[in-house]
């Protein structure tokens, strides 16, 4: 009886401290759009966060999309020519790299590269009281260290996506026609017929744009709030990559099931 | 040593200050000023509350109770942007520098500066070599903090710390793990940038001899009250026991060396 209260209360508190925290990282949110006016109009705080998390990202970004693209490739080929409608190829790998792939893999890759390096940044930083040196001398850390870092992982999270899509389109291109030896002209014209700016692209842009700001904020948030000892910023670390994950994968299905329901 | 000015208010002026860490009350009712111009040690044992107090005349927490006052502004009543603009009066070098780790030297006691004036680049650049002259670092301004020793980050920080001509500088614990060499530097510096600058400081150590070779005053802060008060001559005449065990630094005293338990003879040969 006493192990089941137990189990109960443990349940009980994991979900209270899971509410507090959600509270937590919405009033952070609340702060860091507050104080982004003034770390916007200095721009070069927030393009250098750009270059660290986007730019430092894109090798990572750029050759998983062509593998996803060269597997899209082979899978996509295989399966149509059982209906013989290899021709669709084109189609087949465009779509599910615009409207999911894209958007998700390359908000997965962009938590473990870049969320989980700015929550070691700032949890460092605060561990080391680099925040509160900032914070003496004037200098408000939200405006100046998470509002920027926000931004950028805001930012860089839809041209990643793009340039992820973009590569992986390469790449079942190089399977497909280069390799298999579906025809070319079908490929991308049929590409180009089935693809819609606004229900494809536009969706699988929101998609990213949704995910940059739930990773973005995430690492931000843990970093701000970890533990300042060594063992706080580690897993601080895991919490962000792991949270983040979740996060993009619920609110991708939240998202696919308001977005696509079939013209 | 000081130029002491006892007409003007004190710059710091605290009374009766309490602040609790939830439950625990680590200040129970503080009375201490700052007169202008005075180097002020706060001494005490490790976890007596005296990094708490030096908090408490940041700003960085709120007193729970009493008043803490700084330059004539009540800290309690201050909204974000008045703190703010009195912390830019303010330095305050944090134990172990607290250097901004992604910026060399130069950029780390140029940053101040940067974000709070509009000086052209010429005149920072001046501005940041005549601080790093003043702590004798001019030489390593293109170094990152990483490549520093322990006593020379601190020696930046201090530049940093200074780099706005503050009115009053605080320093935690600015001789913990220091070599002597670089512990008889940073005090001389202390001393000596506090009067160059015509500024205020205080201090939260528990280095006794070297801390009372350049102070004006001490406070002995024990269980979160204010124990013992003098400056350094009374202090080292002190008959008051606490103050006897600290400057000679004994093992027992009014500080006990055992931890409160029962009697040994209740607790060895198996209780019996």
């Amino acid at each position: 009886m006493s192990g089941l209260a137990n189990f109960l209360r443990r349940i009980g508190a994991m979900a209270v401290d899971g509410v507090w925290r959600l509270g937590f990282a919405t009033r952070f949110l609340g702060l860091v759009l507050l104080y982004s006016g003034q770390s916007l109009r200095r721009l070069p705080l927030t393009i250098r966060e750009i270059y660290f998390s986007g730019a430092l990202s894109l090798l990572i970004i750029l050759v998983s999309g062509l593998f996803v693209g060269l597997v899209l490739g082979l899978q996509g080929y295989d399966i149509l020519q059982r209906f013989g409608s290899s021709d669709a190829l084109g189609t087949m790998v465009a779509l599910s790299l615009l409207r999911e792939l894209g958007p998700v893999v390359a908000a997965l890759l962009f938590a473990s590269r870049a969320g989980s390096a700015v929550t070691a940044e700032i949890g460092l930083m605060k561990t080391t009281e680099q925040l509160k040196a900032m914070d003496m001398m004037a200098v408000n850390p939200i405006a100046r260290v998470v509002a920027p870092r926000f931004w950028g992982g805001v930012i860089s999270m839809p041209l990643l996506a793009a340039m992820f899509s973009a590569m992986g389109i390469f790449g079942g291109w190089l399977i497909g026609v280069v390799f298999i030896g579906v025809d070319d002209g079908a490929f991308w014209s049929q590409m180009q017929a089935a693809v819609d700016v606004r229900y494809d692209v536009m969706n699988g842009v929101i998609k990213s744009f949704v995910f940059g700001v739930a990773v973005s904020l995430i690492a931000v948030f843990e970093g701000y709030d970890c533990t300042p000892t060594a063992e706080g910023v580690s897993r601080a670390i895991t919490r962000t990559v792991v949270s983040s994950a979740l996060a993009i994968l619920a609110l991708d299905f939240v998202l696919t099931s308001f977005m696509f329901r079939g013209q | 040593m000081a130029i002491e000015s006892p007409e003007l208010p004190p710059l710091v002026s605290l009374s009766g200050v309490r602040f609790a860490y939830g439950e625990r009350e680590v200040l129970r009712g503080i009375d201490l000023s700052v007169h202008r111009g005075q180097v002020v040690a706060i001494m005490g044992g490790s976890g007596c509350g005296k990094t708490t107090l030096l908090r408490l005349i940041g700003g960085q927490l709120k007193a729970s109770g009493g008043t803490v006052e700084v330059a004539g502004h009540d800290l309690a009543g201050l909204g974000n942007a008045d703190l703010y603009a009195l912390r830019r009066r303010m330095g305050m070098l944090f134990q172990f520098g607290a250097l901004f780790t992604d910026m060399s030297v130069f950029d780390n006691v140029a940053f101040p500066l940067r974000e709070h004036t509009d000086l052209p680049a010429g005149m920072v650049r001046d501005l940041v070599l005549m601080k790093l002259q003043a702590v004798g670092l001019r030489g390593a301004a293109t170094l990152m903090p990483s490549e520093l020793s322990g006593g020379m980050a601190r020696r930046v920080a201090l530049a940093r710390a200074v780099a706005l001509d503050p009115m009053l500088i605080l320093y935690d614990e600015p001789f913990a793990g220091l070599d002597p060499i670089s512990l008889g530097i940073i005090g001389q510096l202390i001393r000596r940038l506090n009067d160059a600058l015509g500024a205020s400081s205080v201090m939260v150590t528990h280095d006794v001899h070297e801390s009372l070779g350049i102070v004006d005053y001490v406070y002995f802060v024990s269980e979160g009250r204010i124990v013992a008060r003098g400056t350094p001559d009374e202090i080292r005449a002190s008959a008051d026991p606490f103050v006897h065990q600290f400057v000679n630094a004994e093992a027992d005293g009014p500080v006990p060396f055992h931890y409160p338990a029962p009697a040994i003879a209740e607790q060895l040969g198996g209780g019996a």
